[in-house]
């Protein structure tokens, strides 16, 4: 059975290089064959699941070892794989939500001539994400961590005839290098620290390590976390990745990939446990994100934009649960798991939105679709309920348990953290809310969206006959797209529930990550209470604002925090400033002081040796009298210092 | 006689011989010069050969005329070449080994 697990990595690796290397022979059977590979990693993670059930909890971890990948010395860093309950989790998430992704974009990107590139780039995403979760060691997991980045690049900016996706695709390799470089220096410290990088090795010695090396590698971890995850202060790519295709942005940019800081931290759990001042960090970098995550969630008019503020804030959750300790991790991957199921399931809703509506993705001319569109709207609205913690639905547990776990950190910081996870809950509620209505409630304002615009160009006397072609015919998606959603929103009304019961998923993670329950101030009842009646509240605001008033198809002005949460809360503003201009004058500094003192010494020197040269060169005049003269002169001197030496 | 003064006079015939070399541009007179150069110290050496009682400084005289004489025949072939090709006997127009 062990030997299955390098299966799981290799099926979608193989898809990646058949489908990029195959050419165009393959571009009528490349989907099929990235959908069907996607669906044999997924079969054989099940497999494996049912033969790990089969175990008693402390035999589960299987490994398997490839080969010895970089002998040094008494030194090697192994190929091998740890599949325990933690990787087994994502593996299950990441095939399953990966299959039924590769299903839906059969649909998605049926009109697009590039598809088997798609479904290349996917199965190779796929195969690195596994890779990741599945490492045995930190350098493995690196090459991993690397391999999402590549392929969160290549399928970001996949419509790249377009500038915005190129610059998007950029800017998100950029800033995710970033987080890199603290995961590579993570390694380094852990190769000075315990001389060996393997996970059993690491979180062997973390015990005996001193808490500031601890402190040192848990820090640069959270850095690459930041990175992957688009926690603060390394979030500013996420909004723009929604250029991609929908597909990825439910796979890579919800669901999976950005969850992979997440994963990190709960997997060095034994490294954080040691470091208490690294963890407060995580759960602040964790706070701050959840809160700044749904204030721009709040204010944009782009329905994929205002879903990834979402996700930023619920991966804000996630990270925050796990900088708590052992009290926080299991409900931190629980929640990751019901996140995946509907978050996935309202990208592909807003998907199916867009496909429908002839790729438009400002909400302020939507309006009204529920009629044309009842299984997105079905769906979608499940997925909605799940996000804002109806009770019952997936949400509602994972939330709840970590608003309970915030609670239980004690003191005061384990009320502000409280305070913190409730109010985001509530404005978790005021923007879900928010969405729901001007997408798929109100008057139908596409309908009226050429003829009614003010500033139409009337230098353009065809607009007004293109307007009525232009109109959308919002129309329900092919079944290719709405089973996958489907199966998403009955794992968004059924996830929680299968997992919260009887503590299940804390039973199946337990042995790995570790859990204490910890003492809440305040009793379990009080904080669902809390949550629910927050929840109305938000629901109530958004109806008021968005339900009971007809909404205006162009944006208002808005309050100063609205205009800034539109330019996500300044978040570029303050990088060009600070680091695109530093940057800036930290390079024309250094420009200046090499053109000016290290080129003036080199320079100076030249020039000197060569005045004396041209100097020394008017004594070769080429008179034989002249040189005559100096032999004389010369044999003058010598002869007088030999009477000289005499006389002495 | 003092053989003493036969060393002023060479030393005197050195100071035209010199000073002919270094002033004047004929390539003739430059090289005439430099003979008397030449037979100044030969007559320095037979002087001192004098002064000394020994033959030495006259053997050192005739090995000095025999060079002064293969001299004489390449230097004079210099300056009839070099005259061939640039009419001039002047040593000043043949700086041309400078930069």
């Amino acid at each position: 059975m062990d030997n299955l697990i390098a299966l799981l990595i290799a099926a979608p690796l193989l898809g990646a290089a058949v489908l990029l290397c195959g050419g165009r022979a393959l571009d009528r059977v490349g989907h099929w064959l990235g959908t069907v590979l996607a669906a044999a990693s997924f079969v054989i993670g099940a497999v494996l699941f049912v033969d790990m059930l089969g175990k008693g909890a402390d035999a589960r971890t299987m490994h398997q070892h490839l080969f010895t990948w970089v002998p040094v010395a008494g030194f090697k860093a192994d190929m091998g794989f740890q599949l325990d309950q933690l990787s087994m989790t994502f593996v299950l998430l990441i095939s399953g939500v990966g299959t039924l992704i590769h299903l839906y974009s059969v649909g998605y990107m049926a009109h697009d001539e590039r598809r088997r590139r798609f479904f290349g780039y996917l199965n190779l995403f796929l195969a690195a994400m596994l890779l990741l979760v599945l490492a045995d060691n930190y350098l493995l997991l690196y090459m991993g961590w690397e391999g999402v980045g590549l392929a969160s690049y290549l399928l970001i900016g996949f419509w790249q005839h377009k500038p915005s996706a190129a610059t998007a695709a950029k800017k998100a390799f950029l800033v995710n290098r970033v987080g890199d470089m603290g995961l590579s220096i993570a390694i380094m410290l852990m190769f000075t620290t315990f001389g060996t990088f393997a996970f059993g090795g690491v979180f062997g010695a973390a015990d005996g390590a001193s808490e500031g090396k601890l402190t040192a590698i848990s820090l640069m971890l959270l850095l690459a976390a930041c990175g992957k995850s688009a926690q603060v202060p390394l979030q500013s790519w996420l909004g723009d990745a929604m250029e991609g295709p929908t597909p990825v942005s439910a796979l890579i940019h919800a669901a999976t990939m950005v969850t992979a800081g997440v994963y990190l931290i709960t997997r060095s759990s034994a490294v954080f446990n040691g470091a208490p001042n690294a963890q407060l960090v995580v759960v602040v970098v964790g706070a701050v994100t959840l809160i700044f995550g749904a204030i721009v969630g709040c204010a944009k008019d782009d329905i994929k934009k205002s879903l990834a503020g979402s996700t930023m804030s619920q991966i804000g959750y996630m990270i925050l649960a796990a900088g708590l300790g052992p009290i926080g991790y299991v409900f931190a991957i629980m929640h990751l798991v019901t996140h995946g199921f509907f978050k996935a399931g309202l990208f592909l809703g807003a998907g199916s939105v867009m496909h429908g509506m002839n790729d438009e993705v400002d909400m302020r001319k939507y309006g009204g679709l529920r009629r044309y569109m009842p299984v997105t709207f079905v769906t979608f609205g499940l997925g909605y309920l799940a996000i804002i913690g109806f009770p019952g639905l997936s949400g509602f547990f994972s939330k709840d348990k970590i608003i309970e776990a915030a609670f239980a950190k004690g003191g005061t910081e384990g009320w502000i953290l409280g305070a913190v996870t409730l109010l985001g809950a509530a404005i978790t509620a005021y923007y879900m809310t928010r969405m729901m209505l001007m997408t798929f409630f109100g008057e139908e304002r596409w309908r009226h969206a050429e003829t009614r615009s003010p500033d139409a160009p009337s230098a353009e006397p065809a607009a007004a006959g293109r307007g009525a072609h232009d109109e959308p015919h919002p129309h329900e998606s092919p079944w290719i797209m709405t089973i996958p959603m489907i199966v998403l929103a009955v794992g968004s009304v059924g996830a929680g529930a299968f997992f919260g019961i009887g503590n299940r998923f804390l039973n199946w993670l337990e042995p790995v990550t570790g859990h204490s329950e910890g003492h809440s101030p305040v009793s379990a009842g009080v904080v669902t209470t809390a949550t629910i009646v927050l929840l109305l509240v938000g629901v109530g605001i958004a109806y008021l604002q968005y339900g009971r008033r007809p909404v205006p198809a162009v944006a208002p002005r808005g309050s100063l925090l609205t205009r800034a949460a539109r330019r996500d809360l300044l978040q570029d503003d303050f990088n060009h400033v600070v680091l695109v201009r530093g940057g800036e004058h930290l390079t024309r500094s250094l420009v200046y002081v090499d053109h000016s003192l290290v080129d003036g010494v080199v320079n100076g020197t030249a020039a000197s040796f060569g005045g004396l040269s041209g100097r020394l060169r008017k004594v070769q005049n080429g008179y034989a009298r002249s040189y005559a003269l100096s032999m004389f002169g010369g044999t003058a001197v010598v002869v007088a210092a030999t009477l000289l030496m005499r006389a002495v | 006689m003092n053989p003493v003064y036969y060393l002023y006079l060479a030393s005197l015939l050195f100071t035209i011989g010199a000073a002919g070399v270094l002033i004047r541009r004929n390539a003739i007179v430059v090289f005439m010069c430099v003979e008397l150069m030449l037979n100044a110290c030969n007559l320095a050496f037979v002087a001192f050969s004098r002064l000394h009682g020994n033959l030495d400084g006259q053997i050192i005289a005739f090995f000095t005329m025999v060079v002064a004489a293969a001299e004489v025949v390449v230097g004079l072939a210099i300056i009839v070449s070099m005259f061939r090709a640039r009419h001039s006997a002047s040593v000043d127009d043949a700086s041309l080994m400078k930069l």
